[in-house]
């Protein structure tokens, strides 16, 4: 179970003050849940996901996974113990494969090439042609994001964070991407958080998280809580605008 | 030989055993062992005041290597040799070569090769140069390489040099004259560390009509160590010619990447790219998420830059 409690992240601003990115954020997750996290641009959904990771250090509250209190643990740490994170905007690696990549993530010294081929194809690349390549600037936005979403496959861990995973992607990846997401949450063995505005996505959450302004807006069962994501959508809400385009 | 230099011949060479085919290995300055073949002749050079060998391979030989290691175990050894190769035309060979310095003592060791090529018509060669030194000793490990490569018409050479630990100076000089459709590609790896120094001078010139030279040198710098790189490419027919070189700059690290390309013909297209800068940091946090430490991040990324 994921457990966040009162979480903050202060940073000062331009004149000194303090501006809040997370302001006394708390949330719980239960095991094997599929969670979307959606909301405006800035709203600090980002920062919350990497907060979870330990890629920011948060200036109030706690954060505990599985029973452990993580909030003082080093990224290292939070990743041994099952967090993983897909990043909105991979890095790029000169010299290394995405094969190599794969074994990293898999935590095995020499992943097997059918494997490594299996968590390609689930992100909607064709493996034989990936497998062998460097993770450098010859891959396109969409090529890295997908490879990137197939790290976090290949790491399989207990808590699985995509920050949005079809930024950039096409619309047949996208499909095959829906579908790999709705498998993974059919077996119950990973909790799923993942920062999306698609419609197609959100459809297949168990509970939505609205953030906006730092702060949790909304929070429920997707059911009750899409629709009136939709009625605020009419509304001229720009969020789901965004995510519709 | 003892297990020392079988580590340096491991390291340089990937040799736990005397080598298939012909072979010359030098130790602390003498001859260790030799091997010639049917189609490739070694020979000491006989001029006076030069030592070294000459490797003679007959037109056609196909398929077959040649390995002339060169180990120094002894502290104080300074020695100037020349390797030149005669390869004949419609030849395919692998030619491994590289040195190698155990140094215990206080005193410098110094190794300073100088081999010229000359590769026949369409002749293909492979060409994997490895430097290495180690020893818990004060003194220097010193290795100034010269690679002067004649390339005639539709003849190739692949060259990977490597340095990767354990050279306190290098200064490296490359020239490589290529005719007409003939092809050079070459790769450098260099990796510094404590306070070492490596100068790499590269001149390649294009000079036969549909030449190509790839030029594709990596490099990471590491503590207070300093590289520099004069890598230069001439085009004097209608030819193809590209540079790029790669630099992970760490610590309090200098390098310095002066490029030169020169076209004196109009069909010549030559193209610089060159690039330094420290490990991004989203990398080592990427790993990180990945469960490796952030000294395990760090390594994985040189390894992969280096490989």
């Amino acid at each position: 179970m994921l457990e966040i409690k009162h979480l903050s992240y202060q940073v000062a601003d331009e004149a000194g003050g303090e501006l809040g990115i997370l302001n006394d954020v708390s949330l719980t997750v239960a095991d094997n849940q599929f969670v979307v996290i959606t909301g405006p641009n800035g709203g600090g959904k980002t920062t919350l996901a990497k907060a979870i990771m330990g890629l920011v250090r948060p200036t109030g509250g706690a954060i505990s996974w599985n029973g452990t209190d993580i909030t003082g643990l080093d990224i290292t740490q939070r990743a041994r113990l099952g967090v993983s994170y897909g990043f909105q905007q991979p890095p790029r690696f000169k010299g290394l494969k995405v094969r190599d990549l794969l074994s990293l993530a898999s935590g095995k010294e020499s992943l097997k090439r059918e494997d490594a081929c299996q968590y390609l194809t689930r992100v909607g690349l064709c493996a034989g042609d990936y497998i062998d390549r460097e993770v450098d600037a010859s891959l396109s936005g969409g090529e890295v994001k997908r490879i990137e979403i197939a790290t976090i496959l290949a790491r399989g861990a207990g808590l699985m964070i995509f920050d949005e995973p079809e930024a950039g992607i096409d619309l047949w990846s996208f499909a095959k991407l829906t579908e790999t997401f709705q498998a993974l949450h059919q077996r119950r063995e990973h909790t799923l958080v993942i920062i999306s505005h698609q419609e197609r996505i959100i459809n297949l959450a168990d509970e939505i998280v609205m953030i906006s302004d730092g702060k949790i807006q909304k929070h429920g069962p997707r059911e009750e809580i899409f629709p009136e994501i939709l009625a605020n959508t009419a509304a001229g809400c720009s969020y789901m605008a965004e995510g519709a385009n | 030989m003892d297990q020392a230099e079988w580590k340096l011949l491991k390291e340089i060479a990937d040799l736990e055993k005397t080598p298939q085919g012909a072979y010359n290995i030098r130790r602390n300055g003498q001859l260790d062992s030799r091997n010639s073949t049917a189609n490739i002749e070694i020979t000491t050079k006989t001029e006076p005041g030069k030592s070294g060998i000459d490797i003679r391979i007959k037109p056609g030989t196909r398929h077959e290597s040649v390995h002339i290691p060169v180990i120094i175990s002894q502290t104080g050894l300074n020695e100037l040799v020349y390797n030149d190769f005669f390869i004949g035309d419609d030849c395919d060979v692998d030619i491994v070569a590289g040195c190698g310095i155990h140094n215990t003592g206080c005193e410098t060791s110094q190794h300073d090769g100088v081999h010229t090529f000359h590769i026949g018509r369409n002749s293909k060669v492979r060409y994997v140069e490895r430097h290495y030194g180690e020893g818990p000793g004060t003194g220097r490990r010193v290795m100034n390489p010269q690679t002067v490569v004649y390339l005639e018409e539709g003849a190739s050479i692949n060259m990977e040099t490597t340095q990767i630990r354990g050279v306190d100076s290098t200064k490296r000089e490359t020239k490589i004259v290529a005719g007409p459709n003939a092809e050079a590609v070459i790769t450098e790896k260099l990796l510094t560390h404590g306070d070492q120094t490596a100068e790499s001078d590269m001149e390649i010139i294009l000079d036969g009509e549909g030449a190509t030279g790839r030029v594709v040198s990596r490099s990471v710098a590491q503590d207070s160590s300093q590289q520099v790189f004069y890598p230069k490419m001439t085009g004097n027919a209608k030819c193809f010619g590209h540079v790029q070189c790669d630099s992970i700059i760490m610590g309090e690290a200098k390098i310095s990447s002066i490029p030169a390309i020169a076209a004196n013909h109009v069909d010549a297209q030559l193209i610089h790219e060159a690039a330094i800068g420290r490990i991004a940091g989203d990398q080592i946090l990427k790993l990180m998420t990945l469960g490796l430490t952030e000294e395990e991040a760090e390594e994985k990324i040189l390894d992969g830059f280096l490989q």
